[in-house]
């Protein structure tokens, strides 16, 4: 099974490479934007019977920092039904 | 007085940390692979160095905070050992939760090398004795992510109970209230960006990290 970990800073934080990233937008002449917030996107293949649980500790104990980032799992769809 | 340092992959600090210890303290410190286990006996500090621990990889100290030595330097610093963290030092400890709050991307994105004027906040602790409070020093500081960042309540308790250290005198980083280096509750593990032991020989250009060492052996 294939889970995607969307980390992701939480409200208040300042994120630094999101004004970066905003600025370089409106320097391109984009001027619609009005914020940009950067995170990343962790994808694990995992067996089919993992529990939630234990994804879940995973993101609390090493895939995010939860003083300063928040996660999201999203689980696709199983390996044999994707291939297909 | 017995000192170690850890080693990371990745660590690029721990030789200069190992040359002021054993400059203040005349004894050779042992130098603890991140895999082991167990710390020597005896010991009255550990040292995290500077460097690129895993290449930074996920977040800055993340995976070395994770690393097996690591339960052994909690236990250490729950009875009472000093635990001093410079650069990557202090992201691991924040990383541990041996102290409160994360080291962020600095402010301006850009990687920081240059020499950083630190008012001394906090000249009673254990790590700053041989200070005068409200003292300016001159440490070198170079990071990426060293702007420091904690919630408004833990920032306002690090205040009340006299944690920070060290702040900048003028905020390179982003760092929140200046913040260069705080302390844990009972003040024996020290977090701080600045490089103290880049600064102990003339021949560094100063010397204002010395007396950091030195206040480790009153």
């Amino acid at each position: 099974m294939k889970i995607r970990i969307y980390v992701t800073l939480k409200n208040g934080v300042l994120d630094p490479q999101g004004k970066a990233i905003h600025h370089a937008l409106e320097s391109l002449d984009f001027n619609g934007v009005n914020d940009v917030r950067a995170g990343k996107l962790i994808e694990l293949d995992v067996d089919d019977n993992m529990a939630d649980a234990d994804i879940e500790k995973m993101c609390e104990k090493l895939l995010a920092n939860t003083v300063i980032e928040n996660f999201e799992i999203e689980k696709l769809a199983a390996k044999t039904t994707e291939e297909a | 007085m017995n000192s170690a340092v850890l080693v990371f992959p990745g660590s690029n600090c721990d030789r200069d940390m190992a040359v002021a210890l054993e400059t203040v303290t005349g004894k050779k410190p042992h130098m603890v692979w991140h895999g082991d286990s167990d710390l020597p006996d005896n010991l009255d500090i550990v040292a995290i160095p500077g460097g690129f621990s895993y290449g930074d990889y996920l977040r800055s100290g993340a995976m070395a905070s994770r690393s097996n030595i690591i339960d052994s330097v909690v236990q250490a610093a729950n009875k009472g050992v000093k635990v001093l963290g410079v650069c990557n030092g202090f992201q691991i400890l924040t990383e541990i939760g041996l102290l409160p709050g994360a080291l962020m991307r600095n402010e301006n994105i850009e990687f920081i090398c240059k020499d950083a004027a630190l008012t001394v906040d906090h000249a009673s602790s254990t790590f700053t004795s041989a200070y005068t409070k409200d003292e300016s020093i001159s440490i070198p500081v170079a990071h990426h992510d060293g702007n420091y960042f904690a919630d408004e309540a833990t920032l306002d308790s690090l205040e009340e109970e006299d944690r920070i250290a060290f702040r900048y005198t003028t905020n390179i980083n982003g760092s929140a209230r200046d913040i260069a280096g705080v302390l844990n509750v009972s003040g024996n593990v020290l977090g701080m960006m600045p490089h103290p032991e880049r600064a102990i020989d003339t021949k560094h250009g100063g010397t204002d990290g010395l007396r950091l060492f030195e206040s480790l052996m009153s």
